[in-house]
């Protein structure tokens, strides 16, 4: 941990005790307010429809219950379906994880190469490669619909993954290379030298150091993926709808009452599992990012 | 234990010409030192020599193979770098190990290398340590185990003492010098420390720009430079060059040197022969180094190539042994290396000798050695 600055031993000014207090102030009211939605649907969806109706937004549930979340996951409607969020959420979940594996995978071997094996041109690929990083995704949906006409991948969930890892390789392809970038290129000359080829080195060698990485794309790709609505609206089918989808129409869809501790069950539901990645696995996002491959 | 030749090789690095036609002949066995100033293209040669880098044009011969077309892997080399290049993620064990499992060479006959190395470099205890829990000098250890451990024709090191610390540089030194004579291969030897490359070598090549300008063994690249540039890098404190006046004197050659109160002196530089015609009355750079000026040599009486010159001492700088004294001469400062006792201080005037057997003369237009 080099860079830390010395602990401040013995009194302090009041200048800096009043400082403290300042931006401690400022942080807490920025969680407040990242976190007050947040506590409203959680209690929300603990609430019976009678407690909504009669009760204030922020109040404490009056009787705390589970049915709105045991209905938002099995039994409430969606369009015409009424079997809940639990087949959209396995959707999501048949979706995130090949996606993530094989863009990050192939990201991996990306920034190896740019990185590592320069050939002429690779730059400029590279640069063309990072401008699907800067693509409004609304431009690609007609082409990328034909696509997978052509492919006949449309209308299901190999569809949605085709297009996530696309465009997902852009962000793993910079993320990889610009870690591989800080590891010395004498390494891998010397390597060469002993014999390694191009996946021997990269097995052996430049795998063994990736794990920050790893887990910078892979938190990134996991909450881009099962977050994206555009794709999933317009490329799956009725029966590949991603969560995001399914938690739209759930909440469009009027049978007489509007059923808020529903609603905001299912809205906890689908977004709980980036949640937990992000409390899981957050600190080493941050660290993977600012940490270089090779220390000492 | 291989010779390496390398002919006319030029390397383009996109408009950028490094290498401009580099020739050099090593031969088996011998510690061949590469030497010049950051950038003059060190690096590259010897990437070029690993086949790390293709060369434009020329030809690279190890042994009697022509390898410009042959991988790195092929050409039985060992390369250490300037910055050890250990592998971060395995152990020093399996950074040794590494080159000869890549080869299929046999577990039992991998350890026993794997031990024979350690030994031999003390790096021992160290096996089971990663890079990062290593010493400077235990990692250079480690880097020089890796490429012995591989048993080359030919060994390539880019200036591996460079990340040492003074003192273990001039182990390190000693200890590579050691292990050249026991193992008796080939090396190229890349440094940009000319007392590196002095106690090291049995001939050095002296690089600037890409090109070879002396190749030759370190007493002659000190007593024989061929140009201004070889003379002022090898050796230090640097050659004193000063811009002086050649005249004739009864078939007697001589420079004439002024102090700064205006005081001159003629110094003979040998006899007029057709060599040195053209520069006379003209103006010619005397080459002599600090040594040869000083308060006096062994056997000086009677000595015709010694002779007596008046400054006043501008800075002291004591080195221990020696005490290096500045004078002004023609306008230029002159470095002297006198006995500490002798020095004068500050502002004093001192008396010198300067033996001129070893003085050199150089043409200012194109900077060459001229004369004898
Ligand atoms: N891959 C490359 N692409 C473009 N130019 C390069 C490349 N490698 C080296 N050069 C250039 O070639 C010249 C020689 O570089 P080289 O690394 O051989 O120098 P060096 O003599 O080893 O210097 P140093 O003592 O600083 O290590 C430099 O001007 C450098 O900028
Ligand atoms: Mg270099």
């Amino acid at each position: 941990m080099r860079g830390r600055e010395p602990v401040m031993v013995g009194e302090r000014s009041t200048g800096a005790v009043i400082g403290r207090i300042i931006v401690y102030s400022i942080l807490i009211v920025a969680a407040l307010y990242f976190l007050i939605p947040f506590f409203v649907m959680a209690m929300t969806s603990l609430k019976t429809m009678n407690d909504i109706r009669t009760g204030n937004l922020i109040s404490f549930p009056r009787e705390f219950t589970l049915d709105a979340w045991g209905k938002a996951w099995s039994s409430a409607c969606t369009g015409i379906n009424c079997e809940g969020v639990k087949g959209y959420f396995l959707n999501s979940v048949q979706m995130v994880i090949p996606a993530v594996i094989i863009s990050t995978l192939i990201g991996a071997v990306n920034g190896y190469v740019f990185s590592k094996w320069r050939f002429k041109g690779s730059e400029t690929i590279f640069s063309f490669l990072l401008l699907g990083c800067f693509i409004p995704f609304q431009i690609i949906l007609l082409p990328m619909s034909q696509t997978l006409g052509v492919l006949r991948i449309g209308q299901s969930i190999f569809g949605l993954i085709f297009v996530h890892i696309v465009y997902g390789l852009p962000f793993t392809s910079l993320f990889f290379r610009n870690f591989y970038v800080t590891i010395p290129d004498e390494i891998i000359k010397a390597a060469k030298i002993d014999g390694a080829g191009f996946f021997k080195i990269f097995w052996k060698i430049i795998l063994p150091v990736s794990l920050p990485i790893f887990v910078v794309a892979i938190i990134w790709q996991t909450t881009q993926i099962w977050n994206d609505f555009l794709f999933g609206v317009a490329f799956s089918g009725s029966d590949s709808q991603p969560i995001t989808v399914a938690l739209n129409n759930l909440v469009n869809t009027s049978t007489g009452v509007k059923e808020y501790n529903v609603d905001m069950a299912a809205a906890i539901i689908a977004g709980l599992p980036t949640l937990i990645v992000y409390i899981v696995a957050g600190k080493y996002f941050l660290r993977g990012l600012t940490a270089g491959a090779v220390k000492g | 234990m291989a010779s390496l030749t390398i002919s006319e090789i030029r390397k383009w690095f996109g408009t950028n010409e490094v290498l401009k036609g580099v020739s050099l002949a090593v031969e088996a066995g011998e510690f061949l030192v590469l030497v010049g100033p950051s950038g003059c293209g060190k690096s590259t040669l010897l990437n070029l020599i690993a086949g790390l880098e293709t060369i434009t044009s020329g030809e690279i011969k190890i042994g009697d193979r022509v390898v410009n077309n042959v991988k790195p892997k092929d050409r039985d080399i060992a390369m250490v770098f300037q910055s050890y290049a250990l592998y971060p993620s395995m152990n020093v064990r399996k950074n040794l190990a590494f080159g000869l499992e890549t080869r299929g060479i046999h577990k039992d006959q991998i350890e026993k290398t794997v031990k024979r190395v350690a030994a031999m470099l003390q790096i021992s205890e160290l096996l089971d340590r990663k890079p990062s829990q290593l010493s400077g000098g235990q990692r250079q250890r480690v880097a020089m185990g890796r490429a012995l451990a591989r048993d080359p024709v030919i060994f390539l090191f880019d200036e591996p003492l460079s990340n040492l610390d003074a003192k273990l540089r001039v182990e390190m030194r000693t200890e590579i010098k050691e292990l050249h004579q026991r193992i008796k291969t080939t090396i190229v030897y890349v440094t940009h420390d000319q007392i590196e490359a002095m106690t090291l070598a049995d001939r050095i090549a002296v690089m600037k720009d890409g090109i070879i300008h002396q190749f030759d063994t370190p007493q002659q690249l000190y007593d024989n430079p061929s140009n201004i540039f070889v003379a002022g890098f090898i050796g230090s404190p640097s050659m004193n060059f000063i811009k002086c006046k050649l005249v004739k004197k009864a078939k007697e050659l001589s420079v004439v040197l002024e102090n700064r109160k205006g005081d001159s002196f003629l110094l003979p530089v040998g006899k007029a022969d057709k060599s040195l015609e053209k520069w006379i009355d003209g103006d010619v750079i005397l080459g002599i180094r600090p040594e040869r000026i000083a308060t006096g040599f062994h056997e000086q009486e009677g000595n015709p190539q010694i002779h007596e010159i008046e400054c006043a001492v501008e800075v002291l700088e004591p080195t221990g042994p020696d005490t290096l004294v500045f004078v002004n001469i023609n306008g230029g400062k002159v470095t002297c290396r006198v006995s500490p006792h002798a020095a004068k201080l500050p502002g004093e005037s001192m008396k010198l000798m300067i033996d001129m057997s070893k003085a050199l003369l150089f043409d200012p237009e194109t900077q060459n050695r001229i004369g004898r």
